[in-house]
């Protein structure tokens, strides 16, 4: 027992400040895909639900593409892929370049890529809960297009896409934990090296773990007060 | 009163208007265009660097790999069925000391990245290795496919315990209550009344079930399976080849895409007696 704390303990002996470091590597990439994939995805909704037939089929594709890719796979894609698109082009150019591509980068395109096709198809839901008395409201006060736009369906579409995009968050949370395969030092991948060199993968991969569902609880909470104080209008007096 | 001497004489409908070129459809054009040049990309890079002797290597392996992803999903979502099943009637229960147990299942394995189970299964159970070999058990744990199988049927079996309590919940209150008043035993009542109509509620989460399983499969190749992705690694590691993950990303789409597809018609047939 006095192992295991020692093991666990911050300082010289223990594992624990790279343990923490690792966790503020996972939550700081999945805070850092979040605004690139809701961005990308509610674009990609409103490419969805234009009128312009191309338009519409281009976000289709995207859509089935990185919805069915394997997260892992899609991540390996990005980092190598990446890394050869852009060695090609220097060459090309007349330049003879080794890039590495960040881990961390890498691991933020492909999970924002993947989040945007699902942020997407709950974005697009949401704008078909909104009826078209709302823009048509809009556009009788004088309000343009974007103006519409911000001031009376974002806040509502945010209202309505909340529950979904929680579910999201919690999943891209858990799908981290994939990128320290190329290396990011996140929860998973210290607890690794942890578990290697002390041999006890059992207590480290479980801490990695319950780490994990810290996290997802702390983040159903944060979200749980997000949904209150987007419901305060819902509140009827 | 006037009278109409002359009559205006049929004319030919006003021209349509050509259509303006919006910022949407010029980006969807673009867009379009871009992804045209991907596929286009693509396709001239793999007939480019088509080699027979690498592609006669290769593709058995593939085809193997696709076979072992293929039947470790199988085998995983079927044992998780069974799995959920008691896990189901632990969450259902008024009895908080089923209904906290298989709550605290649920909430582990659905909290927690499947990669970190099948590493704290795999790597953190080879740690107990005296102990297990006491009690015989040792053969199991020490082959990484077991393991898989093992780490996959638990995460399941919680997600499909879910999916399953949602189902049987959706059910109306009356169903039940006209069973009994039928005379209908429990059994009878579940088989005949409640599990049809909780099925058809369910169909759909299980095809998005058994698509994320197939994808999340994948990871299985870091503990050295060689599924699909395991051997698009092997052949990478092997070659220094991207074309190795492109074949890959096609595999992948194709079964994706055709469940989809299956699980569509499949949806439309069972619910033909639903449509007005």
């Amino acid at each position: 027992m006095e192992q295991t704390l020692t093991l666990l303990s911050f300082g010289p002996d223990g594992w624990g400040d790279q343990i923490a470091s690792g966790v503020l590597v996972t939550v700081g990439l999945a805070l850092a895909t979040l605004p690139l994939g809701l961005v990308v995805g509610f674009l990609l909704a409103l490419a969805k639900q234009s009128d312009e037939k191309a338009l519409k089929m281009a976000a289709e594709i995207y859509t089935t593409i990185f919805r069915g890719l394997p997260e892992l796979l899609t991540l390996f894609l990005v980092y190598f892929g990446l890394q050869i698109g852009i060695r090609e082009a220097v060459s090309a150019l007349g330049f003879e370049t080794q890039i590495e591509i960040n881990s961390f980068l890498a691991g933020m395109i492909a999970l924002g890529v993947v989040f945007s096709a699902f942020a997407s198809e709950v974005f697009l839901s949401a704008f078909r809960a909104i009826p078209a008395g709302q823009y048509e409201g809009g556009y009788a006060l004088g309000l343009g297009k974007v103006q519409t736009m911000i001031k009376i369906i974002l806040p509502q579409l945010i209202r309505i896409a909340l529950p979904g995009l929680g579910n999201l968050w919690m999943i891209l949370l858990k799908e981290t934990a994939l990128v320290s395969v190329i290396g990011l030092p996140d929860i998973l991948r210290q607890a690794g090296i942890a578990a290697r060199v002390s041999k006890e993968a059992f207590l480290f991969f479980g801490t990695a773990c319950l780490l994990f569902l810290v996290l997802a609880i702390l983040s159903s909470f944060v979200i749980r007060a997000i949904e209150r104080s987007v419901e305060r209008s819902e509140v009827r007096v | 009163m006037s009278v109409a001497k002359q009559l205006i004489e049929a004319q030919a409908p006003p021209p349509i208007p050509a259509r303006p070129w919006t910022t949407a459809r010029i980006s969807g054009l673009a867009a379009m265009a871009l992804w045209l040049l991907v596929g286009v990309g693509i396709i001239l890079y793999l007939f480019a660097e088509w080699d027979p002797e690498k592609i006669d290597r290769y593709a058995p392996r593939y085809f193997s790999g696709l076979w072992v992803t293929i039947t470790l999903v199988g085998i995983s979502i079927v044992l998780g069925a069974i799995a959920s099943i008691p896990v189901t009637a632990g969450r259902m229960s008024q009895n908080r000391w089923f209904s906290g147990p298989a709550y605290c299942y649920v909430y582990f394995f659905r909290g927690t990245p499947l990669i970190a189970q099948l590493f704290l299964i795999y790597y953190g159970l080879g740690e107990f290795r005296p102990q297990l070999q006491a009690m015989g058990l040792w053969g199991f744990f020490r082959d990484p496919w077991n393991c898989a199988i093992l780490a996959f049927t638990l995460n399941t079996a919680a997600y499909q315990a879910e999916i399953l309590r949602g189902a049987l919940q959706s059910v109306p209150r009356g169903q039940f209550e006209g069973a009994r008043a039928l005379g209908l035993s429990r059994l009878q009542t579940y088989r005949k009344i409640i599990l049809p109509q909780a099925m058809i509620v369910a169909l759909r989460p299980y095809g998005n079930e058994i698509i994320l399983m197939i994808k999340g499969s994948a990871i299985v190749a870091i503990i050295t399976v060689f599924d699909l992705f395991g051997e698009t690694r092997r052949a990478y590691s092997r070659t220094f080849d991207f074309q190795t993950y492109i074949w890959a990303a096609i595999f992948y789409l194709i079964i994706v895409e055709a469940l989809r597809n299956l699980w569509n018609v499949l949806e439309n047939r069972l619910t033909r007696h639903l449509k007005r």
